[in-house]
């Protein structure tokens, strides 16, 4: 694309998928990063109270859940991969898989909470669980929205668009292995 | 005027222009009222006199928004307005309502009437019948535009407009519900008046700049829609959850500080789009528009838009801030110079562009209307940083060292003295600019190059 002066095209049409999904996935890494300094701001005023709330968390079911993500993860880009040697139906299934786990990370995650809530654990017990289900609840919601988007592209397959779904699932991907180490481990 | 129905767009600028001048008066009265308490206290007081200077201002903005859809989408969609007539019967509901809030309000008409009366709210107060009269006239809008937009040409420009009105329209049915609980209330009120500006406002002020651009600079279509695209895109993404910055506030629980004070602080990066997007298309265009006046009053929108709403909004956003601010003149100074900025020299910025059209003269008197914009913006950035004074001295006397709060306003009147100073300039370069609207000269004061035409 040229404008009138004659400019080269913009560097942004290099970007793979719809240039939209790359404005979404700057302002959730702005979100979840603004997230994630604010919680390490706060606990940084009271290390101790949060290193006690931390020991309430199963950190194998956290590491359960990154396995999962990050084989998801993979299969979403085998799919991108199958699209662009034409294999449609491989990358169809590749696509079912990597919605499918997403799915699985969402049964253990509704697994963790029924736990803290049994335990009488809520957003308001201490910061720490406050930003706990913050975090992680607003990124389980973008495995919801995730699911829904990959389902769309394995309807609508062209190449490009499984680059947009590849791109947004990546991003969650993302965003859990960066949330699971500071909230479950240190 | 390509199109003979745009002129619909006349009579709803001027509407907007007479309520701009009642605003703007009513603004220097309660500017008053800060340093001469007692006036009027009787016949009418403050919180009178406030409704009237902030729904006046609403009332004349989406008047403005209105003319300006009728007056942009017969070029973007090439074709005429499906219905003129009912175009303005629309105008005519409208006017009849603001009437009748009026004089509603300054007598108190119907007390208790539950169809006629005041609804007692300090917010969305219009007595039902408005409220109907409003619903009916938005219903007849959205018909008459998106009829226009669906027969003729779609263009990313119509398609955000559209979006934004729809969005205005929807939200506005949240005033029908009146709750006992005055936490519901505010929250009620925060999906009108907060999802409107810090939501589908934006996307109406985005798709006029956009319109605004193309004309004035000449930049290519496909470049102007791109940018309104990612405007809208990170304007919708940071202004519906960015709500949350008022809820704790009301009563909401704890975690809505974090979800507004994040959310709310990425609503900077659309008005900083929009700042950036008006610059840079001046900057590629090569179209030298004979309109100086409205180029200026665009550059002038999307820079102190970004300032008031944007950098003076994020000031006192993040909760540990707020908890101090909240409620004190720092809220006045962002309101004042976020709707200054982003709606009112939006709309001033179209009407500029416009009238010459619709008058089918050259765009003359721009002198007057550009020193109008100086006096205006620099009355109004003034009456800000005034403002801004004043709120943090009352912040840290009355907030940090708990002194009383009548005690701290007396400390504050050399301030009220000051903003009722930068008012007064206000109100004259309003009132220069409606003359420059209304009244043409006879022959150009800047003799540019007359002879690219305007379009």
């Amino acid at each position: 694309m040229k404008d009138r002066a004659g400019a080269p095209a913009s560097e942004l049409d290099a970007l793979p998928g719809d240039l939209m999904i790359w404005v979404l996935i700057v302002s959730e890494l702005l979100v979840f990063g603004a997230g994630l300094v604010a919680f390490a701001a706060v606990r940084a005023t009271d290390p101790e109270g949060f290193a006690l709330a931390q020991q309430g968390l199963d950190g194998r079911l956290g590491a359960i859940n990154t396995a999962v993500l990050v084989t998801s993860g993979w299969l979403m880009a085998l799919a991108v991969r199958f699209r662009a040697s034409g294999r449609r139906r491989d990358a169809r299934l590749a696509i079912g898989g990597a919605a499918l786990l997403g799915m699985v990370f969402l049964g253990v995650k509704a697994i963790e909470y029924a736990h803290k809530i049994a335990a009488g654990i809520g957003t308001e017990t201490h910061a720490f669980y406050t930003f706990y289900y913050l975090l992680t609840g607003f990124h389980a919601a973008h495995v919801v929205a995730g699911i829904a988007i990959l389902g769309l592209v394995a309807w609508r397959d062209s190449h490009d668009n499984l680059e947009t779904g590849a791109a947004f699932w990546h991003m969650v991907d993302l965003v859990w292995v960066v949330l699971f180490p500071v909230i479950y481990l240190l | 005027m390509k199109y003979q129905s745009q002129s619909v767009a006349k009579a709803y600028f001027v509407a907007a222009m007479a309520l701009f001048a009642v605003q703007v008066l009513g603004g220097l009265l309660a500017g008053w009222i800060y340093v001469a308490p007692n006036t009027l206290s009787e016949i009418l007081p403050f919180n009178t006199v406030r409704m009237l200077h902030t729904n006046s201002l609403v009332v004349w903005l989406l008047l403005g928004f209105f003319g300006a859809a009728y007056f942009l989408i017969p070029e973007e969609s090439e074709r005429e307005i499906h219905s003129p007539m009912l175009a303005y019967v629309q105008l005519a509901i409208l006017l009849l309502g603001t009437a009748g809030v009026v004089v509603t309000y300054i007598f108190d008409l119907f007390h208790g009437h539950w169809l006629l009366g005041k609804e007692g709210r300090e917010f969305l107060e219009q007595p039902l019948w408005v409220k109907l009269g409003i619903a009916v006239a938005a219903v007849i809008f959205l018909y008459n535009v998106t009829m226009t937009v669906l027969a003729g040409k779609k263009t990313a420009i119509t398609n955000v407009l559209l979006l934004g009105l729809w969005g205005l329209v929807v939200l506005f049915l949240f005033a029908f519900y009146n709750p006992d609980n005055l936490g519901l209330d505010k929250q009620y009120w925060w999906y009108v008046i907060h999802l409107w500006v810090e939501g589908v406002w934006e996307l109406i002020m985005a798709s006029i700049l956009a319109f605004l651009m193309l004309k004035l600079t000449g930049v290519d279509r496909e470049i102007v829609e791109k940018w309104l695209y990612v405007i809208v895109g990170t304007a919708l993404f940071s202004g519906i959850l960015g709500t949350g910055h008022h809820y704790y506030w009301i009563g909401g629980p704890a975690y809505w500080q974090w979800i507004g004070s994040i959310f709310s602080s990425l609503e900077v990066i659309p008005f900083f789009a929009m700042m950036s997007f008006a610059f840079i298309m001046v900057w590629k265009g090569r179209r030298d528009h004979p309109n100086k006046a409205a180029l200026l009053w665009s550059l002038g929108c999307a820079t102190l838009a970004f300032f008031g709403a944007g950098v003076w909004g994020f000031l006192h956003t993040l909760h540990g801030v707020n908890y101090y601010t909240h409620g004190t003149q720092i809220t006045a100074a962002h309101g004042h110079l976020a709707f200054f900025g982003a709606y009112v020299s939006l709309n001033l910025a179209i009407f500029t562009y416009a009238f010459p059209i619709l008058k089918n003269r050259d765009p003359y008197n721009q002198v007057l209307n550009m020193g109008s914009f100086w006096l205006m913006a620099g009355g109004m950035c003034f009456m800000t940083f005034v403002l801004t004074f004043a709120g943090t001295v009352q912040t840290h006397m009355q907030r940090v060292l708990g002194e009383d709060y009548m005690s701290v306003q007396d400390g504050l009147a050399l301030f009220y003295w000051m903003r009722f100073g930068a008012g007064v300039a206000v109100v004259i370069g309003a009132f220069l600019f409606i003359y420059a609207i209304l009244v043409p000269k006879r022959q150009e004061i800047i003799s540019s190059d007359a002879t690219v035409a305007a379009e």
